[in-house]
Order: C-alpha cells, then sequence, then structure tokens
C-alpha cells in the first residue's frame, strides 16, 4: 500500500578522486513509498538544484536492471537490502519513517572513486579486453543451431552470462576479489563448445589482469554471491580454478 | 611462478597445504583415539613412531606444510587487505549465507598457532626432541622417570590439569571453526565444482571435521574425568605405563 515517509539520508560526498570525502546528511521529507531508490536521488538533487547545491553525482543508465551501472552500496549491502535485484530495482517501500539510509560508493582499490557516489569501474572492461570473447569463426545462426547443446549446459551457461558486470561482487567482499564477475564471463563461454576451443587461453588472461589490476585473493566466504543482482553461484569460480589449474599443468 | 604470481595459484598452495594437514590431523586423531582403550597399545604407537628416520622425515614434512601454509596465509592476507582499499564501508552488514568462520580464517589460524606452540612444549619437547638429543626421560613425575617414549603417562599428567584441558577444548575449537570453512573452500579451490556439489561438499567436510575434533577432545576430557573422579589416578596410571 501506498504511503508517505520521510528519513534522514547520509550520502557521501567527494569531489574529485584525489579529495578527501565526508558523510552529508539530508533530510528528506514524504516520499512516496513507491518511489525508486534512484527517483528517490532524482528528488533531492532536484531540491539540492533549486537551492544552488551540486548535485550529488551517481551512475545510472537502464533503470530497469540489466545495464550495471547503478553501483551503490546502501545500508551495508551493495544495491541495497533487495535480493536478487539492482539499486534502480529498490524501491522505497523497502525502508520505514524515520529511517537513516546510509549511501556509499563501492570501496575496493580496484573501483576508485570519481565523484560522490560513481566509480570508475573500468578495470571490468580491461578484463573483458583480456579475453572474455570468441575470436574463432563460429558460422551464422544456422550453425550455432546446429551444434546439439545438453539442456544442462546451456541452463549453466544462460545462468553466468546473466552476469551485468556491475562489481556489487567486488563491493562485498572482503578480499577485494574480482572471482565472481570474471568466473562468470569464463564459464558463459567455456561451457559452450564455441568457447571452449579458446578455454584455456581465456582463463590465463583474464585471471592475469585479474591479478595485475590489483583485486585480491579469492577466500571462497560467499558475500559476492549473496550480495550478487544476478545471483550468480560461486560454483562458477570452482569452475574457473579448475580451467586454470588445469591449464597451467598442462604447459 | 604461477604458484606465487597468480591468486589461484596461491590459493592452491593454501588449499593443498591446508589439505595436507587435515590428512595428518586424521592420523593423529586415530592414534590418539587407541589412547582412550589401552595405555599400553599407546605406547607401542610412540615406540614405533618415535625419532625412527620415517618419523623425523614425516616430521620435518610436517613441519614445511606448516610454514608455507602460515607464509601464504600472511600474504594472502595483506594482498587483499591492500585490495580493499583504504577507505573503510560506513555501514557494514553480514549477507546470509556467510560462514563466520570463513571471515576469520587469519585469526582462527593465529589461535591455532598459539595452541600448537603449547602442544609442542606439552608433548612433542618431551618426546621425540628429547630423543633427539638422546635424552632418556622426558620428565620426572613423584620420584617416577618417564620415558620420552611413554606417551600414555604424559597423557595422564598433562590432562589431570584443569586449565590445561580447558585451553586444549579453546584450542580444538578454533580448529573446528578453521576446518568448518577450510575444507570445504579448498576443495572448492581445486575445482570440484557444481551446484549441487557444494551443498555436498560442505556436509562431508562439516562431518569429517566434528568426527576428528570430538576424537581429539575426548582424550583431555577422559583423563581429566578419570583424575577428578579418582586423586590417586593419574599415580596409579602412570606406575602400570613404566
Ligand atoms: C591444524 C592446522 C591447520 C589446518 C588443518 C588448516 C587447514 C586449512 C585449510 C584446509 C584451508 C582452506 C584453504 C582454501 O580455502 O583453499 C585453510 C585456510 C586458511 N588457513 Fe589454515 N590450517 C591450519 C592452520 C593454520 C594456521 C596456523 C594459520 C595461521 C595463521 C592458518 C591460516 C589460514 C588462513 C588465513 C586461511 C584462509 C586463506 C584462504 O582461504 O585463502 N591456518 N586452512
Ligand atoms: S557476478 Fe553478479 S555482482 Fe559480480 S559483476 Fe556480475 S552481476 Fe554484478
Ligand atoms: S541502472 Fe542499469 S542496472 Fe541499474
Amino acid at each position: 500500500m501506498e504511503k508517505n515517509i520521510s528519513f534522514t539520508l547520509k550520502v557521501w560526498r567527494q569531489r574529485g578522486p584525489k579529495e578527501k570525502g565526508a558523510f552529508k546528511e539530508y533530510k528528506m521529507q514524504d516520499i512516496p513509498t513507491d518511489t525508486s531508490f534512484l527517483e528517490m536521488l532524482d528528488i533531492l538533487n532536484e531540491q539540492l538544484v533549486n537551492k544552488g547545491e551540486e548535485p550529488v553525482v551517481f551512475d545510472h543508465d537502464c533503470r530497469e536492471g540489466i545495464c550495471g551501472m547503478c553501483s551503490l552500496y546502501v545500508n551495508g549491502h551493495p544495491h541495497g537490502p533487495s535480493t536478487g535485484a539492482t539499486t534502480c530495482q529498490l524501491y522505497m517501500r523497502k525502508f520505514k519513517d524515520g529511517d537513516v539510509i546510509t549511501v556509499e560508493p563501492w570501496r575496493s582499490a580496484g573501483f576508485p572513486v570519481i565523484r560522490d557516489l560513481m566509480v570508475d569501474r573500468g578495470a571490468y572492461d580491461k578484463i573483458m579486453q583480456a579475453g572474455g570473447y570468441v575470436s574463432i569463426n563460429t558460422g551464422g545462426v544456422p550453425d550455432g543451431n546446429a551444434i546439439p547443446i545438453s539442456k544442462e549446459k546451456a541452463d549453466l551457461a544462460m545462468d553466468a552470462a546473466s552476469c551485468i558486470g556491475c562489481g556489487a561482487c567486488v563491493a562485498a567482499c572482503k578480499n577485494g576479489s574480482a572471482m565472481l564477475f570474471v568466473s562468470a564471463k569464463v564459464s558463459q563461454l567455456a561451457l559452450l563448445p564455441q568457447g571452449q576451443v579458446e578455454a584455456a587461453r581465456r582463463a590465463k588472461a583474464m585471471l592475469a589482469k585479474m591479478d595485475e589490476l590489483g583485486f585480491g585473493n579469492c577466500t571462497n566466504t560467499r558475500a559476492c554471491e549473496a550480495e550478487c543482482p544476478k545471483c550468480i553461484s560461486i560454483s562458477n569460480i570452482a569452475r574457473l580454478n579448475r580451467e586454470f589449474i588445469s591449464a597451467k599443468f598442462k604447459d | 611462478m604461477w604458484l606465487i604470481n597468480s591468486s589461484i595459484g596461491r590459493k592452491l598452495v593454501m588449499s593443498v597445504s591446508g589439505l595436507g594437514l587435515i590428512l595428518f590431523l586424521t592420523f593423529h586423531m586415530a592414534m590418539n583415539a587407541v589412547a582412550l582403550f589401552s595405555g599400553e597399545g599407546y605406547n607401542m604407537v610412540c615406540e614405533f613412531l618415535g625419532a625412527n628416520w620415517y618419523a623425523l622425515v614425516a616430521t620435518v614434512g610436517l613441519a614445511a606444510l606448516v610454514v608455507i601454509h602460515i607464509v601464504y596465509a600472511f600474504i594472502l592476507q595483506i594482498q587483499n587487505r591492500r585490495a580493499r582499499g583504504s577507505e573503510r564501508y560506513a555501514v557494514t552488514a553480514k549477507p546470509k549465507g556467510v560462514e563466520w568462520a570463513s571471515q576469520n580464517m587469519l585469526v582462527l589460524g593465529i589461535i591455532v598457532i598459539l595452541g600448537l606452540a603449547l602442544h609442542l612444549v606439552h608433548f612433542w619437547s618431551k618426546m621425540q626432541l628429547t630423543e633427539i638429543v638422546g635424552g632418556h626421560e622426558a620428565l620426572v613425575y613423584q620420584g617416577l622417570a618417564i620415558a620420552p617414549t611413554n606417551g600414555a603417562a604424559l597423557i595422564a599428567i598433562n590432562f589431570s590439569n584443569p586449565l590445561t584441558v580447558a585451553i586444549y577444548v579453546i584450542w580444538l575449537a578454533a580448529i573446528w571453526f578453521h576446518l568448518s570453512h577450510g575444507f570445504w573452500s579448498a576443495l572448492h579451490t581445486i575445482g570440484w565444482n557444481g551446484k549441487n556439489w557444494i551443498k555436498r561438499l560442505e556436509v562431508i567436510s562439516n562431518v569429517y571435521t566434528t568426527i576428528i575434533v570430538i576424537g581429539f577432545i575426548a582424550v583431555p576430557l577422559l583423563f581429566l574425568a578419570q583424575s577428578l573422579i579418582d586423586s590417586n589416578f593419574v599415580l596409579e596410571y602412570v606406575k602400570n605405563t613404566l
């Protein structure tokens, strides 16, 4: 049921990558509970602009859970308290009247803050460029349909492919590890015949890039899996481990 | 070297050294269990191992595993802290499905080393070390010389002290927590994958770990109980082993 709530927002404000940031409090009055979290931030920004203050900078694009841009850490959870949802899919009905809502950027050496709540997730693009593609000729759509793939494999590959590269896994991880993302991107191809050809090279190149960019060592705490908006399973991490270790033993 | 330079390589070293230590704990527990039934039987095991060449080789291998595991634990911890960046979150919440042990492996490991140090003083220094340096007695108890291979007597003497037993229980609890995460995690690290297998591995590891830890804890508890019930128990027991 729709109603209005009032609450306090504590938002991380930081003018630039090198500058010191701090929390700033904003009182929000009478926000309808069917407002989305990002719409609520839009309301805040409109108020700030009207007052002549700088609006809060945050990343967003599709606002329907597919682009992975809305990287906000809300009340101790990447993408906020909802499970299996991105920040743009979070609604104010998840909060109560009088709440204090703390909004922070992803905190990880691999994702430096650009401004306020916006971080540079370019490291993920670099990892993809290192090998997250198929470079052999796989033919056209009819060729794809002519290759038999078991339902089980197809489902696993599809699940892995649902990763939107949002970076919540790194944000949630006490080790700042990007293994859930890398393993999903390796698995979505390694499980299919078209991707298998280059599987070993891909696993080695993407992992080497991840290490080079300063992400941490995975210790299987499973925080990533619990916070991932697409519920990517850590069994992908075991698959990446296996791909990588067997590739290294073959060398 | 990929075992040092890549994150999965480092994890593999952690995993294999940890699994090696679990294998050792399994044998150690099985031997201790003999002491629950027969001091004589236990001393036969002690004599068989003692400071014979195969026991020495195994000890050196074991020490190497422990050192590798600890050195890598600290390397990983330092790298992971750095990867986390300099700013910390103001608000953190533990997501469901995250085990407490998995986030505190280093602290648990440090408790394990402290317990281990005490344990080496209690037993190893009195037994194998004494034999290596050519000593003939582990210690003298109420005028009775105890031989370095008389493990049963050392058990009875050490575990008549409630404080010692309490420390051993805490130590073994830390090992239980360490392995409740470490065991399945190690199998996951070497690439044992599958959505159903994660659950199965967790169950198998928890049951296995619980059996090992109960097997270990039984010895100090049994001997403490006996010494509390009968104040002559330790002396009688020690005399019987001579
Ligand atoms: C009884 C002795 C020990 C056994 C059987 C043992 C076993 C294990 C196992 C099986 C793992 C999991 C490895 C993996 O996830 O791949 C592990 C992880 C770990 N151990 Fe131990 N360990 C022992 C002692 C220690 C000690 C003395 C320390 C010292 C500080 C330590 C620190 C760690 C840390 C920090 C991890 C987590 C690292 C990671 O998962 O990457 N352990 N241990
Ligand atoms: S694995 Fe999940 S949390 Fe990590 S980038 Fe992909 S969608 Fe985001
Ligand atoms: S804005 Fe695209 S996923 Fe949230």
